[in-house]
């Protein structure tokens, strides 16, 4: 199915569309990209709080029925393919968005499959702060609501940052997968064009573009995490 | 005034229930530098993280300054907590904050104002000696730069009581007889009563005036530093005072007095101290047990000596040796 792929004609065309609609679709990519993953951060975080600051040695220990259902839950969506995760969502993004349809009704399937996801990460890397450090905070009469937002959270923010960064490549990913329900970007038309109507380089085209969008998003969030971690001598 | 009374604490384990400390009672007045030494596993660190409730007690009660703190609510033990401060083995201080926001921390926690916090901190880096410190992050300082932040950071909310655990354990003589003159300073001045857990026998004969030994969850003796480790009656005590070969250091020769030399710090290394005794004094030493390790010029560690003949020889001997700046003599008695 690949014999044809440069043809002249093939090009001619492939660079036809790519004028009409990249950059419009490499737009979208990233905004429902963004969106998405802030979103999953502000349910992600403070669920990945709780895990950690929740359980029986934690520093607010929560009930444990509690803390079984959280787990529970949040394992549950976890396990829920992303692509069937989208449909089972129609009722609900069709209340906040009041379409099931589209690029804004794609950001509610994506956050709903990574807030859990970004709390899982979360949780890893508040468990990589030093917990000698939090009872020396203990120790000088901080309260748990201090250590977390005063202690946990900046400890860890060179770790919060690259398992951001992951949440956001891995939600670069899902985003092409909601093409499917019409939400728009990078997979919309790679699927539109490559996979409907057999314009297979443009499907390569889009491939290669979502390839550079998560080397840029790595590569930024890797500086960052670098640039913020103050245990590093520069 | 610290009162520990009758204090037990458990842990549920997969066997059962241990008792890491069992019935313990001490006293610890106000501007005291108290030691408590005991072999890890003896249960110091469990006792002192009672003081500050951080463990909390099975049994028994924890007062200071008559106030049963036992009995608080985590609120109230906030407030208690800025009074009595600790310092930490692995110095715990935040990573990604400098040096002065670390000190800063425990004043932010209390609500000080952003510029009085800075003014304090500002103040105590440099009272512990690192005023050009103040925007260095604790990854580009060494162990001892750490641990007097550390300290720094501890007397912020100006104290009344500071807990150390260990917290020369990690850092090499030279530092931790440094840190300990910091510690002592400390106490001189602002009367600040110190509690100094270690397991390190010199680090108590450097600093503390009276000292208790913690053995198996129990408080085996106790009193003044001298007292305690010239006559140690406790067979933990006695593992301290004679470290290796207890038993056979015990059966000595009839006659023979013993003397505990500590070196913190002593100018010895290039001189050959107990052969010059021998030429000067007339007195032949016996070195029945020596750790020393020479830093530099200066000598630190112990040594027990014995030394014959009558009651003269030995004054004489404990005269010449306590002429050396930095060095501790004692006579160790061994009726038991």
């Amino acid at each position: 199915m690949f014999d044809k792929l440069f043809a002249p004609d093939a090009i001619a065309e492939a660079v036809e569309i790519l004028k009409g609609e990249f950059l419009l679709a490499t737009w979208e990519t990233i905004y429902v990209t963004v969106i998405a993953t802030l979103f999953a951060v502000i349910l992600g975080l403070p669920l990945g709080v709780l895990l950690v600051t929740g359980e029986k040695n934690g520093i607010r220990p929560l009930p444990k029925g509690f803390m079984h259902v959280l787990n529970v839950v949040i394992n549950l969506l976890r396990s829920v393919p992303f692509l069937i995760l989208m449909i089972l969502v129609f009722p609900l993004t069709k209340l906040i968005v009041g379409t099931k349809v589209g690029t804004t009704a794609s950001i509610v399937p994506l956050v709903i499959a990574a807030f859990p996801f970004v709390a899982r990460l979360v949780e890893g890397s508040l468990r990589e702060v030093n917990p000698n450090i939090i009872e020396a905070a203990q120790s000088m009469g901080a309260s748990p609501f201090q250590i977390i937002v005063k202690v946990m959270i900046p400890e860890s923010v060179p770790s919060l940052i690259s398992n951001i960064t992951i949440a956001i490549t891995t939600i670069l990913g899902y985003t092409a997968m909601s093409g499917i329900i019409g939400g728009g970007g990078l997979g919309k038309i790679a699927i539109n064009y490559g996979y409907y109507r057999y314009k297979y380089l443009v499907m390569v085209f889009a491939v290669v573009l979502l390839i550079v969008l998560v080397q840029i998003f790595q590569s930024i969030g890797t500086r960052l995490a670098v640039r913020f971690d103050k245990r590093l001598k520069h | 005034m610290i009162e520990i009374k009758n204090l037990t604490k458990s842990f549920q384990t997969a066997d059962g229930s241990m008792d890491a400390l069992k019935d313990v009672s001490l006293t610890i007045e106000d501007g005291d530098i108290f030691g408590i030494i005991g072999m890890s596993g003896a249960g110091k660190s469990t006792l002192v993280r009672c003081i500050n409730m951080l463990e909390r007690p099975t049994k028994g009660t924890v007062c200071i300054d008559g106030r049963d703190i036992g009995q608080l609510s985590e609120a109230e033990l906030r407030d208690v907590r800025r009074n009595v401060t600790m310092i930490f083995q692995g110095f715990n201080l935040l990573m990604q904050r400098t040096c002065l926001k670390n000190i800063c921390f425990p004043l932010e926690l209390a609500g000080v104002k952003k510029d009085a916090a800075r003014k304090r901190a500002l103040e105590l880096l440099d009272m512990v000696g690192l005023p050009d410190k103040a925007g260095a992050y604790p990854a580009q300082l060494s162990g001892g730069q750490q641990q007097r932040i550390a300290i720094a950071r501890a007397l912020a909310t100006n104290p009344k009581i500071l807990l150390c655990d260990e917290a020369t354990s990690a850092l090499d003589p030279r530092t931790t007889h440094s840190i300990l003159e910091l510690i002592r300073d400390i106490n001189k001045k602002m009367g600040i009563t110190v509690i100094v857990i270690t397991h390190q026998m010199n680090v108590v004969e450097e600093i503390c005036s009276h000292v208790a030994i913690l053995d198996e969850g129990c408080v085996v003796e106790q009193g003044e530093v001298g007292e305690v480790f010239s006559s140690p009656r406790s067979k933990a005590a006695r593992r301290l005072v004679f470290p290796e070969n207890s038993e056979e250091i015990l059966s000595a020769v009839p006659g023979e007095h013993r003397i505990r030399v500590v070196f913190n710090g002593a100018p010895a290394t290039y001189m050959p101290l107990i052969a010059r005794m021998a030429i000067e004094e007339n007195i032949e030493a016996n070195i029945l047990f020596a750790s020393t390790k020479g830093i530099g010029e200066k000598a630190y560690g112990s040594m027990l000596l014995g030394i014959p003949g009558d009651e003269d020889q030995l004054r004489r001997a404990m005269e010449y040796l306590q002429k050396v700046p930095d060095v501790l003599v004692r006579e160790v008695s061994d009726d038991v």
